[in-house]
């Protein structure tokens, strides 16, 4: 009963800011505030999982999240908008609220897919060559979007707004917070359940040793595909919000900057803690805005942060701890492994 | 049958012939030593026999299957477990789920079973922890649960690899130098702890080591490799006494 308050706190809580939202006691700032940091949790915590736990470098993620954003959204824009060279919606507004998260879940499908590109290199490849591998992937989806002129090309893409506007006109609620939340709820759910199953813990036994991990019966090809594809999957679901909540996507901003960011969150964190990815996410999105005085400056700021934080602790906020484990007294509410 | 068939076994290095033509057969419930001097290519046979490495000719049968091609974990799951010459362990995870991992062959339950918690995913898993805390408790190292391997002392390091490969419950277990680093203590605890294993378990052990009185007190056949060729095979007496593996040991000067 106990190990429930956690999961009926978290929902609670939940539901107090769709609330807050709802009644307009955040204001539009706020609100969009709190949805990117909901994608930069599920960015961060699914990057975590390749290179946190399996001990990898991918600095490509901003492509699966791209993936994700834009196959999602040409999902939606073909139900539910109109638009000049996709022709007329096809179906109803009323069915939006089945629409958005099918385009999800579509969007997700489909960077999980493209995972693929690292995941099968990842079978013979290491370190250093892997992670330029990574890089080249995050490259190949951009410059192909920049090359797709049905999506807008370099000039973006939109049109998903009708969606979120068809939702909120059936049942006025602001749907693309829920959204995000449950998003957020969902990728640390799944992926607290892999990294806390013996099937999950092949990832860290492949970081750690990974012949001893072959020979010790661990399907090392299949555990790195699982978490490849499990990682960008989720950065496409990260993705597909980002898209619905913006309702504009263009190509630029899922760039190696993207990614750079995302790395940023997971060291920040720790490696391999889900909790120090969602707290590192959290707190990365906040000092990003605290810092919005500082223009362009922001950008030297951040790297210097990063900077010092390799110099005097490597292994992030939380190293590969997570919260109960410097609080144990939470343990009692909920098993973080 | 026997468990293990091994027929002109050869493996290449670019130029050099790490092993030579090499045989064996060893039937159920043996133990049996593999030894000679540094370099003569013994742990290479134990890296082709569990798939690290490829023959380059010659065949090898495990339970009268022929294991070529297969990969490492593969052949783990036909039954074969090992540990190394230098401690392997996952460092940053406890001694628990160091023997739960190498159950991973039969974890029995899908990526979704694992998402959704089904029966069949908590059934399984609670049947790991049984099996894990089982051996644990059974080679004494229960106290350590809980530890990281870094953290305990060389001797102990050395029983929970041993555990995790029992953990894959093999029918054959090759042992790569067990005795390597351990006091002249941890050498007894050692040999009663692998003599214990062999009766309750009832498996097959093929064990590489330098150290005579390990070799001398479980072995019941000894096979002597030098220079990737196998120069003796007998039983511990006539080792001893066998001239050629006396010069192999000590080189030609000293005789
Ligand atoms: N992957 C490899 N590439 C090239 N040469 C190798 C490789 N693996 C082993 N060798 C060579 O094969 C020979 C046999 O090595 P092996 O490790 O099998 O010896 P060993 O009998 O186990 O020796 P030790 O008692 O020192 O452990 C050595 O000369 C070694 O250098
Ligand atoms: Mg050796």
């Amino acid at each position: 009963m106990q190990k429930k308050v956690f999961t009926i706190g978290l929902f609670a809580c939940i539901v107090a800011l769709v609330a807050l939202a709802q009644f307009h006691l955040l204001d539009d700032y706020y609100l969009s505030v709190i949805m990117f940091m909901g994608v930069n949790v599920i960015l961060a915590a699914s990057l975590n999982l390749v290179n946190g736990y399996m001990g990898e470098f991918s600095c490509g993620h901003g492509g699966f999240m791209c993936v994700g954003a834009y196959v999602s959204s040409l999902c939606t824009v073909l139900m539910f908008s109109k638009n000049q060279m996709l022709g007329a919606p096809l179906l109803p507004p009323q069915l939006a609220f089945i629409g958005l998260p099918i385009a999800l879940f579509i969007g997700s499908m489909a960077a999980a897919v493209a995972g693929l590109v690292v995941a099968i290199p990842s079978f013979k490849t290491r370190g250093d060559y892997l992670a330029i591998i990574t890089l080249a992937a995050n490259y190949i989806v951009i410059s192909a979007i920049n090359n797709m002129e049905f999506v807008g090309g370099p000039r973006g893409f939109m049109g998903m707004s009708a969606t979120v506007r068809d939702m909120e006109n059936m049942i006025d609620l602001p749907w693309m917070l829920i959204f995000v939340l449950l998003g957020m709820v969902f990728t640390i759910w799944i992926l607290r359940r892999f990294v806390s199953s013996t099937l999950g813990k092949g990832v860290p036994a492949i970081c750690q040793d990974e012949i001893a991990a072959e020979i010790m019966s661990v399907d090392t090809n299949h555990m790195k595909l699982i978490a490849f594809m499990l990682s960008s999957g989720l950065a496409g679901l990260a993705g597909g919000l980002y898209a619905h909540v913006l309702g504009y996507v263009n190509p630029q901003s899922f760039d190696i900057m993207r990614s750079t960011e995302v790395m940023v969150m997971v060291y920040l964190g720790g490696m391999g803690s889900l909790s120090g990815a969602a707290i590192a996410a959290v707190s990365y999105t906040v000092l990003m805005e605290a810092l919005r005085f500082l223009d362009v400056w922001k950008w030297v700021v951040i790297p210097l942060l990063l900077i010092l934080l390799m110099q005097f602790r490597p292994e992030g906020l939380m190293g590969n701890r997570e919260l109960s484990d410097f609080f144990p007294k939470l343990r009692k509410y909920y098993s973080f492994k | 049958m026997s468990l293990l068939e091994i027929n002109g076994l050869t493996r290449r290095f670019g130029g050099l012939i790490a092993v030579n033509d090499f045989n064996i057969e060893l039937g159920e419930h043996e133990v049996v030593a593999l030894i000679g001097p540094n370099g003569a290519g013994k742990t290479t046979v134990f890296n082709l026999i569990s798939g690290f490495y490829q023959p380059s000719e010659g065949s090898i049968r495990f339970k009268g299957k022929d294991t070529r091609g297969l990969r490492p974990h593969q052949v783990t799951a036909l039954g074969v477990a090992r540990t190394f010459q230098g401690i392997r362990l996952w460092s940053e995870m406890d001694v628990l789920d160091n023997i739960r991992i190498a159950q991973h062959y039969r974890l029995g339950y899908s990526l979704l079973d694992c998402f959704l918690r089904t029966k069949n995913y908590m059934t399984r898993e609670k049947e790991i922890d049984r099996i894990a805390w089982e051996l644990l408790e059974a080679m004494d190292l229960k106290e350590f649960a809980h530890e990281l391997p870094r953290n305990l002392p060389y001797g102990v390091q050395r029983r929970v690899e041993i555990a995790r490969a029992m953990s894959v419950q093999p029918a054959l277990l090759l042992l790569d130098e067990p005795a390597a680093g351990l006091n002249s203590a941890d050498v007894e605890e050692l040999i009663k702890l692998v003599r214990w294993i062999h009766e309750r378990f009832n498996v097959t052990i093929w064990m590489i080591e330098h150290q005579m009185t390990v070799v001398m007190s479980l072995c019941s056949r000894i096979k002597v490799v030098d220079f990737g060729t196998t120069i003796a095979d007998g039983t511990p007496e006539e080792i001893q006494s066998n001239p050629t593996v006396i010069k192999a040991y000590l080189g030609d000067d000293t005789i």
